[in-house]
C-alpha cells in the first residue's frame, strides 16, 4: 500500500487541531480549546507535538498584558494531512 | 475493533471540526418565523395608521403631499421598522442561545463573529445608503427596494458562514428588491412580502428540515 495513515493524526485532539487549521488561516489557543472542548494541558501537549513534526507554526504575542498563542498550519502539515485524508478514503473504498 | 468504522468516525470528526470552526449553524428557523410575523404586524400598523387601500401604491403621498406630512410619515416608518427590527433581534437571540445550548455550540464563537461581521457590513452600508437617499435627496420610494436588495446581498455574503440554504432566501430578496425598484410606489407591499412572507416561509422550511426531529 502506498498511502499510509499518519500515526501523528491518530488522536482526536490532533485530528481536530489539523481540521480546524486547514480551513482557517490562523486560530488562537482559546478558540481552539473551546472548539475541541479540551483542557489547556491536553491541547498544549498535542499542539507542541504537531509543531515539533513541522506541521504547525506557533505564534506567541502579547495582547495588552495577556500572552496570546495562535497557530497556523504549515505547507508540510497541509500535505501530510491531505495524504492522511487520501489514505482514509482509500481504506474505506477498499474495504 | 472494527477499523472501517474507526475510519468513518475519523472522517466524521474532521468534517464536524471543519464546519464547527467556520460555520455558525445554531440559528433557529423559528427566529425567521417570528421575524416574519413582526414584519407583518409592523406593515399592518402602517396600513392602519396611514389609512391605506390595497395595494398601498404611492403610500407616501396618499394623505397629502406637503413636506411636513411626508417627514411625519417617514418618522412613523422609522419608528415602526425599528420596533420590528428590535423585536426580531431580541427573539432570535433568545432562540439562538437556546439552540446553541442544545447543540453544545458556544454562542459567541469564531464562526458567529465572522457571520456577524460579514452580515453587518453590507447591512449597515444599506441602512446608511437609505438614510442618505431620503434625508439628502428625498428619494423615499427607493427605500424599500434598497432595503430588500442590500438585505439580500448581506444574506448572500453571510451564507458562506452559516447554512448554505440562506442563499435561497438571499436570492429571493434580491429579485424582489429589483421588482420593487421597477415598480416604485409599491414599496410597502414588496417590503411586506420580503421581510414578512419570505421570512416565514424560509423559517418554516429550515425548522422542518433541521429542527423538527431534534
Amino acid at each position: 500500500m502506498i498511502d499510509k495513515l499518519n500515526k501523528a493524526f491518530e488522536s482526536r485532539v490532533r485530528l481536530g487541531i489539523m481540521s480546524t487549521l486547514m480551513v482557517n488561516d490562523e486560530v488562537d489557543f482559546n478558540t481552539l480549546k473551546e472548539l475541541l472542548d479540551t483542557t489547556d494541558g491536553n491541547l498544549a501537549s498535542h499542539a507542541s507535538a504537531l509543531e515539533s513534526l513541522g506541521f504547525l507554526q506557533v505564534y506567541k504575542q502579547f495582547i495588552g498584558k495577556k500572552p496570546n498563542t495562535s497557530y497556523k498550519v504549515t505547507k508540510d502539515g497541509r500535505k501530510a494531512f491531505n495524504k492522511h485524508l487520501d489514505a482514509l478514503e482509500a481504506l474505506l473504498k477498499n474495504r | 475493533m472494527d477499523t472501517s468504522k474507526e475510519h468513518l468516525d475519523q472522517l466524521a470528526h474532521i468534517r464536524t471540526m471543519m464546519e464547527r470552526s467556520t460555520r455558525f449553524i445554531s440559528l433557529s428557523g423559528l427566529s425567521g418565523i417570528f421575524a416574519g410575523i413582526f414584519a407583518l404586524i409592523g406593515a399592518g400598523f402602517a396600513v392602519i395608521y396611514l389609512k391605506l387601500g390595497f395595494p398601498y401604491s404611492e403610500y407616501w403621498i396618499t394623505p397629502n403631499a406637503n413636506l411636513t406630512s411626508r417627514s411625519a410619515i417617514m418618522k412613523f416608518f422609522i419608528v415602526d421598522a425599528s420596533l420590528v427590527l428590535i423585536a426580531s433581534i431580541v427573539v432570535s437571540t433568545l432562540l439562538t442561545v437556546k439552540r446553541a445550548n442544545q447543540n453544545g455550540q458556544q454562542i459567541w464563537n469564531v464562526a458567529a463573529k465572522r457571520l456577524f461581521i460579514n452580515m453587518a457590513i453590507p447591512l449597515l452600508t444599506g441602512g446608511l445608503f437609505c438614510l442618505i437617499a431620503y434625508y439628502r435627496y428625498g428619494y423615499i420610494g427607493m427605500i424599500a427596494p434598497l432595503m430588500l436588495i442590500f438585505y439580500g446581498l448581506a444574506l448572500l455574503n453571510a451564507s458562506k458562514y452559516t447554512l448554505d440554504d440562506v442563499r435561497y432566501l438571499a436570492l429571493a430578496e434580491i429579485v424582489l428588491g429589483l421588482f420593487a425598484f421597477y415598480k416604485i410606489g409599491y414599496g410597502l407591499l414588496f417590503w411586506t412580502i420580503g421581510f414578512g412572507v419570505l421570512h416565514i416561509v424560509y423559517g418554516a422550511w429550515m425548522w422542518i428540515k433541521y429542527e423538527r426531529n431534534s
